[in-house]
């Protein structure tokens, strides 16, 4: 579904990111670890468009997406979420993800329809669905799932998710991870996942990519991966049991 | 060396503590765990003198400090390092230390104060010009615990110093705190990852909703039931 | 065709006017990029500094560099004063209410100077020689005023750079809660912020009364193309401001001798426009 290919980003004399190839097939979650400064941001921020590439190329569906605008490539049905979340303050959590279903979509809805599709989205996620409801109200989860909601509102077919697992504490994370299962198995979309919560990314992933310093290490199912000593001397630190 | 007792404190109408008592002995290192909303950092704002408790004393050393403003409370020893660290983006690594020595008394020993904090965090010694908002996530909160033992603190607060840590990180800043501990610091420390504080602490507390609700040794926590959701994992 | 000598003339005091610019850009920075409230009254703080030196010389016989530092002194207390009781009530207030206020701050300075002093032009009469370097004639005063001026800036990066209160107010900025933690007091590092921007309009102040007259409304020349220069340079933004200040001089000091005095400001505001519909953040402006 998405092919990165010798995806290249260099900021002046410093290279963030080095022919970085992977592939998301359709239906998984793929997970993307790797140290901070490794370039899992800017692997992300270059897909979904806030950044142009050096050099490489991006394929999503077939197309190269590689230098379209972000609103852009959110239209075609890549979605994605931030890592520390910034909802629009002054509007109500209904509308914040109406904003999202309204402008993020690829055919133009009316507002009416917007709004139920928000709606949908919050229930979804479990959030109030109340126009009364304001961000105000939101804990560290709260603003977590008005992400997803907000990201998932414009339709999208791959969803990038930012450091989900972000300040949760174990119960959040656990309704965290559930969500994004069921964002893949209920509406079938795809997910690709940077996290440094690895108890839990483990569980729910069918594969992982490791980057270290702009650099492909590792590729593979979580176990392999989770047990390569590259991986585990440049992130993990020890060996992390699973199950 | 701290004492919490019947703290109350919130934002606006909503209360975050109710009623909360703890105790931190010198040279000991305590945690609090708890789920999210908890009031884990409105307990240590409270603490550091970023808000006013509405009830309740806070006695450190003898001395009262509940409602007392962050600036007069750091000088009577108590170092917070924030939730999300904090730094001064635009400053250099060695401004974000000077800083952390505004404190007249700290000044007097400056250099001393420097030399250690570079000891222990020799990454932070390789780049003093470096703008505090390039650094990596593990680098700005080796800088931000840095820049708190330059006050020469008493007592140390740590909120959540693991978030947003790579998992190696994650171990090394652990490690560091116990060394921090051992060179005589006495800490309080805040945290989500449960299974990694309890093996750093001697004592901790569970707060949840606002209320302590049980305290005892790392290994009573264990126990309980929030504790063990974190441990087995999901 | 212009002879080149006196477009290099222009040149030379392009830059001597840069300068004193520059030092009223940098004081009106200093204090938005702290406290984020823009002093629309700061220039007629100047004013007043002017007058103040003027009087100290004409009505009390001061030698000149002693009433200069009595001016410092006096912007410094101005500075205090417009913090204690204008900005400090309206801190929380919304920008507009500020604007208002900073700007109610003008018209009732420029109105009691015009009604204590009345619109007489002062000035204070300097016999300074003219030098001649290379053909060109250059005022000693000026040559003087911007030499002085940029001491006063390098002695202000000195103070934000290696004091712990200069790098406590740059702090301050970027996160007040952090830096009360570590012990500084953010109210007071404001009302010091406020002094040193007042100082700098009393360095100001002593260095245009002596190349320009001072009357009630000097303000009004010098206040728009300050403003100007700090919104090019990025509001709040230092650096920015130093070197539009020096571009704006040179475009009114060249575009003054090769058309007009009046054009060469005419050109310089043009630009200016043009400039913020190409980009509205300042020239030096970091894209978001």
């Amino acid at each position: 579904m998405l092919t990165v290919d010798r995806l290249t980003k260099q900021f002046g004399g410093f290279t963030a990111l080095n022919a970085v190839s992977f592939e998301v097939n359709e239906g998984e979650i793929l997970g993307l670890i790797g140290p901070n400064g490794s370039g899992k941001t800017t692997c992300f921020n270059c897909i979904s468009g806030a950044l142009a590439a050096t050099a490489g190329s991006i394929r999503f569906k077939g197309d190269e997406i590689a230098g379209l605008t972000p609103d852009a490539i959110c239209h075609r049905g890549l979605a994605r979420t931030f890592q520390i979340p910034r909802p629009f303050r002054k509007l109500s959590i209904l509308e914040n993800v109406a904003v999202a279903a309204h402008f993020g979509a690829a055919r133009r809805s009316t507002e009416a329809e917007a709004r139920r599709r928000a709606q949908e989205m919050l229930a979804l996620v479990g959030l109030p669905a109340d126009p009364a409801a304001t961000t105000s109200l939101l804990g560290a989860g709260g603003l977590k799932k008005l992400e997803l909601a907000r990201a998932l509102a414009t339709g999208p077919t791959l969803l990038l998710a930012d450091e989900s697992l972000g300040g949760l504490d174990p119960s959040e994370m656990h309704d965290a991870a559930e969500m994004l299962r069921r964002i893949r198995g209920e509406l079938g979309i795809t997910i690709v996942w940077v996290e440094h919560i690895m108890a839990t990314l483990l569980r729910v992933v069918d594969r992982l990519v490791v980057l270290d310093h702009g650099e492909k290490i590792a590729e593979g199912a979580p176990r392999e991966v989770a047990e390569n000593p590259q991986v585990i001397e440049a992130y993990l630190g020890e060996k992390v049991v699973l199950g | 060396m701290l004492e919490l007792h019947a703290v109350t404190a919130g934002y606006g109408a909503f209360t975050a503590l109710w009623d909360v008592s703890l105790r931190v002995g010198q040279g000991e290192a305590v945690a609090v765990v708890g789920p999210n909303g908890a009031g884990k950092t409105t307990l240590l704002r409270a603490i550091s003198g970023l808000i006013a408790p509405r009830a309740g004393r806070i006695a450190f050393e003898g001395a009262e400090l509940a409602g007392r403003p962050a600036y007069e409370i750091v000088a009577h020893g108590i170092a917070h390092v924030p939730e999300g660290r904090r730094l001064f983006p635009q400053l250099t690594v060695a401004e974000n230390l000077k800083m952390g020595a505004f404190l007249p008394s700290a000044r007097a020993h400056f250099r001393e104060s420097l030399e250690r904090v570079y000891a222990l965090f020799p990454v932070l010694a390789e780049r003093p010009t470096q703008r505090a908002g390039s650094l990596s996530g593990g680098e700005q909160q080796m800088l931000a615990v840095g820049r708190a033992l330059m006050s020469r603190p008493k007592l140390i607060l740590f909120d959540e110093p693991s978030m947003g840590l790579a998992p190696v990180m994650v171990l090394r800043l652990f490690d560091l705190i116990s060394r921090v501990r051992e060179v005589g610091f006495t800490i309080l420390i805040v945290e989500q990852n449960v299974r990694q504080v309890l093996k750093l602490v001697d004592r901790a507390y569970l707060l949840e909703v606002g209320r302590i609700k049980i305290e005892g040794r790392a290994a009573d926590l264990a126990e309980q039931d929030f504790v063990r959701q974190a441990y087995v994992g999901l | 065709m212009v002879d080149p000598i006196f477009l290099l003339e222009a040149v030379v005091n392009g830059i001597l006017l840069g300068g004193v610019l520059a030092l009223l850009a940098l004081g009106l920075n200093l204090i938005f990029g702290v406290i984020d409230i823009v002093w629309i009254a700061y220039v007629d703080l100047v004013t007043l500094c002017m007058y103040g030196v003027y009087f100290l010389v004409s009505l009390y016989g001061w030698p000149l560099w002693l009433a200069g530092l009595a001016g410092i002194g006096i912007g410094a207390l101005l500075g205090v004063l417009v913090h204690l009781l204008i900005i400090t009530p309206i801190l929380s207030s919304p920008p507009i209410n500020q604007l208002l206020a900073t700007g109610g701050l003008l018209f009732f300075i420029q109105s009691v100077a015009t009604l204590l002093w009345s619109t007489d032009h002062r000035s204070v009469r300097v016999s300074l020689p003219t030098l001649e370097v290379g053909g060109i004639f250059i005022s000693f005063t000026r040559l003087l005023a911007f030499g002085l001026a940029i001491l006063a800036m390098v002695a202000l990066y000195l103070f934000l750079t290696r004091t712990y209160t200069g790098t406590a107010i740059r702090a301050v900025s970027q996160d007040r809660e952090a830096i009360a933690l570590m012990g500084a007091r953010p109210q007071r590092l404001y009302l010091v912020t406020s002094a040193v921007g007042g100082a700098m309009a009393g360095v100001a102040g002593a260095l245009l009364i002596i190349q320009y007259a001072v009357h009630p409304y000097f303000g009004g020349a010098f206040g728009p193309l300050t403003f100007m220069i700090c919104v090019l340079g990025g509001l709040g933004n230092m650096v920015g401001a130093f070197a539009a200040a020096f571009i704006m001089a040179q475009v009114i000091s060249v575009g003054g001798v090769l058309v007009s005095t009046e054009m060469g400001y005419v050109i310089a505001f043009v630009i200016f426009i043009v400039l913020m519909f190409v980009r509205p953040g300042g020239i030096f402006a970091r894209r978001a």
